[in-house]
């Protein structure tokens, strides 16, 4: 017997999305009423996550499912359904919880903004179409939200509608990520045509279990692949990570929300979810679809931590964290860390919400300016805010014992570390430590130390209901660090679905040495190189050509407007040229033809058969015009006539006889 | 000289032609009608000798046909010459030259 | 209940005649009643329906001329009380979309009664009878309320469809001298055995297939379509692209199909192609419009692509596992009604922003969102569900389509799914274009939506919501439908 709330999950979404509803059709103009409805239905979702949370501590690797009929076609029954199990939980928890407090900074944020109810709106669907993602239990309905997440995304990105760049950045959002969502698609197809299911768990036919997996058998690499593929759109990885960094155009609650702390983890959730698809046949915790996992993790992450040393723009540096922190939990799923990656996508959740919702302090405080070259000495102007982004910034860094992400950090470098294909993307992801590190403690600096430059000069602290959220994530960002020690590594033994025991002698191991020197190395570096940073960047100035390669995000955006964006606007000119002049070309010389025949027919009937009627109609006048010549009136030249005849007819007669 | 039928030919046709000549060389209508009268004679002396050197002389065939002629003739000659008074009424000429309405 | 189909077709060209006596102003008031009362007769013909039933329903048959085989033989399945269903929700639609004088009106019923005859007649010459009688009243349509070049559109559309109607007749009367039938369900059986052969059958096939082909499009025989949809005015675009486009894909299935399953099969790859080509390059053509009306009519090829792909899947292969093929016609049988809905809807739309700016070219327009946020909103979930996004109505049938076509024929399908891409592309460059940005000057005193627009707007956006949420009522009446036609197939 399933507990209430596993019959009933559907609920969790369901509030939100009725939330946002209720705003759009009867608060459009009621801001105060807007806002609370949209809290409210978050406090509800988050409540219904905690309810839906207690079964799964009940016993290890608990897990029930939930599935409905959505309709039939045919003879055939198209099923979706819900899991509970402690992925979907954990994801539940953080979501809503994050969720609740960026709704609460909205309040302040976006306290100016006319449009503020619609804001809360998109806020409550983005969030329902999230919590939807997270309950599927059937790839087909999380694709359903997972293109509602999309749609969105796109609504919020594109939120201040009236800047051309934000249009332009949300438009670029959703077809970056489409591009992803059609191998997806495809890999929902092929799965569904492979397994027979959408279903993920369903009493051992769906297609993460044993009969959809055996039925599956060869395809499993592709419809990964295909289903990865997905993920990286959504994650932000390379090579489709261009559109994160732009979605930066949106409001910066929203930036918390969605590009950092939820919907770009959809993609690392999704592979965590059907993970028993990319480990189909592994050999030694190796598939050629956890190969690529591995090796795009990698770059994501590298390219993206380097690219975030040259921005200035407060928003994308945290922006490009995100997409290396991706990657890393990429990595961490590619070499068989499931749990790490989970536990670092929690983690991430919190501090990187916390950071992002610490910038749109500092943006509020700055009067919407964005630049970290322009601001600066922000550390007495926003103590609240310093410290708590200090927190975040320490956390992010993996500053070891006392920030949750330190620890995941570490049970990621942990996992690569056991890898058994290659070491190479363990050095890496150390590199990416030192990396994080570095453009993190440059970050600090330029914003909050030294003396104030031209935009920080005015700022103020933000107030109460802006700063309490930061308060309040910041302790989750230390105080998630219990769950995740190795000397009570519940966390990770919930989600891999074993009984956690308490070992303090697990807690100091070698590998806390070597990132507590790695963050070290890397927070002292920075240090030393950005401490008389001025307008011109130390980087820029000594490795000028390399700066400018990474401020340019390695000429990316450019090489792609030049080749995929130009080579298919091109295909599409060539497809309506190709419709004017060949196909309808073929349509007008085919008409052409019917009316060259008809100038033919038209010449036949005018020069031939008209003219020939015409000729012997004259004919015929000038014949009776000529014997009428003959008609002189004179009867005696008519019986001379006669007399002539029939002499005539005598002497024929006389001939003949 | 016994009376064959080639005399009466010969003769009926000088006849015949002597009235031809008169209706298409006479310029007055009256002499037309003459010459045609003539013709007409020609014709009806062709009947009697044929039937007098016929195979049934006997019956008075040929001189019946010549009498119908004969009479036709005269409601001809009749109607003839009321068509030429009538004409002379009109146009004040019996010159058939200056009567061509029905040139074509 | 026998009268009830010929009830239904009589019923708009009564309401011709009325219209044409009454007073001009009257007129679009007459069409709009008349219009309630044949949806009332669809929602009648619906409860004397049996939706578990195989075969034909509510048959009227009557000997018409006997001479050449024809009969006068109405009868509906699940599928053409669908398409008498969309036949009835999209006319209403279309007459509140334009102000419409007497001639128009009548036009537009005598076409509406074309249509119910075309989706039920059951023997070819009265199918045929109908199928030109709704060609001649969208000829005079353009021709007379056209936009710009609409003699050239006229003419090119009507020359164009009934080249292919003529080459379909002079098919069918071919079959009727070899088989001495023109009833469909006899035919039908007839073609499972091999209707014709030799030459004979290729050439009967090509005509039928040509026929419909123009009237759907199918590339490459689609260039008509743009020029026809695009001078044609509102509320004909409407009916044109919702309703006649249908006209050829329900050919497809309830002619070609049946007829002619070897000769498919064995064309198979190249039709398939054909259906990728229309997918895929009416999407890249469409995003190189920069008129909106021309934009959608290119959509349009696009979407009934997806409907071309899905029926030439469920014949081509050698291998037909039923689910597959039940999953791909449903799908297509879905599409049609989506998209029949969606595609109107979207016309209205433009219709409603020619109407305002008295323009419609892409760059007409600019930062609408912030002058008229309620027709931008309303308008961009037309726009997502043609798309295709999820919860909306144009998911349903494509995402059915795909999984049907995959798993029958996996290349095509996958080319296919660029399609997917390039639309979105296409509609989020239309909308930035047109909602984003700063206000343009000229669009400063455009009017949001209106009253009476929103009591067109909200059902229409309410229905495409139900459709994507919970479709199982539509499914329902065709499922039985689809399940015989796979059955006959496989």
């Amino acid at each position: 017997m399933n507990p209430w709330i596993v019959t009933h999950l559907w609920l969790i979404p369901a509030v939100p999305l009725a939330a946002s509803l209720l705003i759009l059709a009867f608060a459009n103009s009621r801001r105060r009423t807007g806002a609370a409805i949209a809290i409210i239905g978050q406090l509800a979702a988050f409540t219904l996550a905690v309810i839906a949370f207690l079964p799964t501590l009940a016993e290890p690797g608990w897990r029930a499912v939930h599935n409905i009929t959505w309709f039939t076609f045919g003879e055939h029954a198209l099923r979706i359904g819900w899991v509970l199990d402690p992925l979907a939980a954990a994801m539940l928890l953080m979501i809503t919880f994050v969720g609740l407090w960026i709704f609460i900074f909205s309040i302040g944020y976006m306290a100016d903004d006319k449009n503020f109810t619609r804001f809360f709106a998109y806020l409550s669907f983005f969030s329902a179409a999230m919590l939807g993602v997270v309950i599927a239990n059937s790839l087909l309905l999380l694709f359903v939200c997972w293109e509602l997440v999309g749609l969105a995304s796109y609504l919020l990105i594109g939120f201040w509608i009236h800047k051309p760049s934000a249009a332009a950045a949300a438009k670029k959002a959703f077809i970056t990520t489409r591009i992803g969502d059609l191998g997806l698609f495809l890999g929902m197809l092929w799965l569904y045509s492979g397994s027979g299911t959408l279903l993920f768990y369903d009493d051992g036919n769906g297609c993460l279990e044993k009969a959809g997996l055996l039925a599956l058998g060869a395809g499993a690499t592709f419809v990964a692949l295909l289903i990865f593929s997905g993920a990286v759109g959504k994650s932000g990885q390379f090579p489709l990570h261009v559109w994160l960094p732009d979605a930066m155009e949106g409001p910066t609650p929203v930036s918390a929300l969605i590009h950092a702390a939820t919907m770009v983890a959809a993609g690392v959730f999704l592979v965590a979810r059907v993970y028993p698809l990319f480990s189909l046949g592994e050999i030694d915790g190796v598939t050629p679809s956890l190969l690529v996992v591995v090796w795009i993790g990698v770059i994501t992450a590298l390219m993206a931590s380097l690219i975030a040393l040259a921005q200035s723009d407060i928003k994308r540096i945290l922006a490009y964290s995100t997409v290396s922190q991706l990657g890393l939990m990429m990595v961490s799923l590619g070499v068989g860390g499931v749990a790490a990656g989970i536990m670092h996508l929690l983690a991430h959740g919190f501090f990187k919400a916390l950071l992002f919702l610490g910038s749109g302090s500092i943006i509020h405080g700055c009067h919407q300016e964005q630049d970290i070259r322009k601001m600066g000495g922000l550390r007495r102007a926003m103590p609240v805010t310093f410290v708590t982004y200090a927190i975040g910034m320490m956390t992010l860094s993996g500053v070891p014992l006392f920030f949750s992400g330190a620890w995941s950090k570490e049970d990621i470098l942990h996992a690569t570390l056991h890898w058994s294909r290659s070491p190479v993307p363990h050095y890496l992801m150390m590199a990416g430590v030192v990396l994080t590190a570095l453009y993190m403690t440059r970050q600090m600096i330029y914003v909050f130390f030294g003396g104030p430059r031209e935009a920080s000069a005015q700022a103020h602290e933000s107030p109460s209901v802006m700063a309490a959220p930061l308060i309040v994530l910041a302790v989750c960002s230390i105080g998630l660090g219990i769950v995740l020690t190795p000397a009570w590594p519940w966390l990770h033994d919930y989600l891999t679905g074993q009984a956690t025991h308490f070992d303090m002698g697990q807690l100091i191991q070698p590998m806390l040495f070597v990132s507590f020197a790695l963050v070290a190395a890397g927070i002292g570096l920075g240090f030393l190189f950005y401490r008389q940073a001025g307008a011109v960047d130390p980087l820029g100035r000594t490795l000028p050509a390399l700066f400018r390669f990474l401020e340019n995000k390695m000429w990316l955006d450019q090489l792609y407007a030049s080749t995929v964006v130009a080579g298919s606007a091109m295909l599409s000119r060539a497809s309506d040229w190709m419709d004017r002049f060949v196909w309808d070309g073929l349509v007008r010389g085919v008409g052409g033809l019917g009316q060259l025949f008809g100038i033919f027919s038209t010449n036949v009937d005018e020069r031939g058969i008209n003219a020939g009627v015409d000729e012997s109609a004259t004919g015929t006048r000038g014949l009776g015009r000529f014997m009428s010549g003959w008609h002189s009136g004179q009867v005696q030249t008519y019986m001379g006539a006669v007399a002539v005849g029939m002499l005539a007819l005598l002497l024929l007669y006389a001939w003949l006889a | 000289m016994t009376p064959t039928l080639s005399l009466f030919l010969i003769i009926s046709a000088a006849l015949f032609s002597i009235g031809l000549l008169a209706a298409l060389s006479r310029r007055h209508a009256i002499f037309i009608l003459i010459g045609i009268e003539m013709m007409l004679a020609a014709a009806n002396l062709n009947f009697v000798a044929f039937w007098r050197f016929g195979p049934q002389p006997q019956s008075p065939t040929g001189v019946m046909v010549a009498i119908f002629s004969i009479a036709i003739a005269a409601a001809e000659a009749a109607v003839g010459l009321a068509l030429v008074i009538a004409v002379y009424r009109h146009y004040r000429t019996t010159n058939v030259d200056k009567l061509n309405q029905l040139k074509g | 209940m026998a009268g009830l189909i010929t009830a239904l077709i009589l019923l708009p060209i009564a309401g011709a005649l009325f219209v044409g006596v009454a007073r001009q102003n009257y007129a679009r008031g007459i069409a709009l009643s008349f219009n309630a009362l044949t949806a009332i007769m669809a929602f009648v013909l619906w409860r004397n329906f049996d939706p578990a039933i195989t075969g034909l329903q509510l048959v009227e048959r009557h000997a018409w001329i006997p001479a050449i085989g024809a009969e006068y033989l109405v009868g509906i399945d699940g599928l053409s009380l669908l398409l008498v269903f969309l036949t009835s929700l999209i006319f209403p639609f279309a007459f509140f979309a334009q102000g419409a004088g007497r001639g128009f009106c009548a036009l537009m019923l005598l076409m509406q009664a074309g249509l119910y005859g075309t989706f039920t007649a059951q023997n070819f010459v009265l199918w045929f009878l109908f199928y030109e009688m709704s060609l001649i009243p969208a000829f005079l349509l353009i021709k007379i309320w056209g936009g710009e070049n609409r003699d050239r559109a006229a003419t090119k559309f009507f020359v164009y469809t009934f080249l292919g109607s003529v080459a379909m007749l002079l098919a069918f009367l071919g079959i009727y001298f070899a088989r001495g039938t023109f009833d469909f369900a006899k035919l039908a059986e007839l073609g499972r055995t091999g209707l014709l052969t030799g030459n004979m059958a290729w050439l009967a096939f090509a005509g039928i297939f040509l026929g419909l082909a123009v009237k759907v499009p199918l590339f490459p025989f689609h260039t008509w379509l743009p020029d026809a949809y695009e001078s044609a005015p509102v509320g004909v675009s409407m009916v044109l692209t919702g309703v006649l486009s249908k006209m050829g894909v329900y050919g497809f299935i309830r002619l070609l199909l049946p007829l002619f399953p070897r000769e498919i099969q064995i064309l198979g790859p190249w039709l398939l192609g054909l259906a990728v080509c229309s997918i895929v390059l009416a999407s890249l053509a469409a995003w190189a419009q920069t008129d909106l009306k021309r934009m959608v009519a290119y959509l349009s090829i696009n979407h009934l692509g997806y409907c071309m792909l899905g029926l030439f899947a469920v014949t081509a292969p050698v291998a037909r596992p039923l689910p597959e093929m039940q999953a791909a016609l449903s799908g297509v049988v879905m599409q049609i009604f989506n998209h029949g809905i969606t595609a109107a809807a979207l016309f209205y739309y433009v219709g409603l922003l020619e109407q305002r700016r008295r323009a419609r070219g892409l760059n007409d327009f600019g930062g609408l969102m912030q002058r008229a946020p309620l027709l931008c909103g309303w308008m961009s979930v037309a726009m997502f569900s043609s798309l295709g996004l999820p919860g909306l109505n144009g998911f349903i049938g494509e995402f059915l389509i795909f999984k049907g076509s995959f798993a029958l024929a996996p290349w095509p399908t996958a080319v296919a799914t660029l399609g997917l891409l390039f639309t979105a592309i296409v509609f989020l460059r239309a909308m930035q274009a047109l909602f984003s940005g700063p206000l343009a000057p000229s669009c400063s005193a455009l009017p949001d939506l209106q009253r009476s627009e929103k009591w067109i707007v909200v059902p229409v956006t309410l229905l495409m919501f139900a459709l994507g949420i919970a479709p199982q009522f539509i499914f329902n009446i065709f499922n039985t439908t689809v399940i015989q036609m796979t059955r006959l197939f496989a």
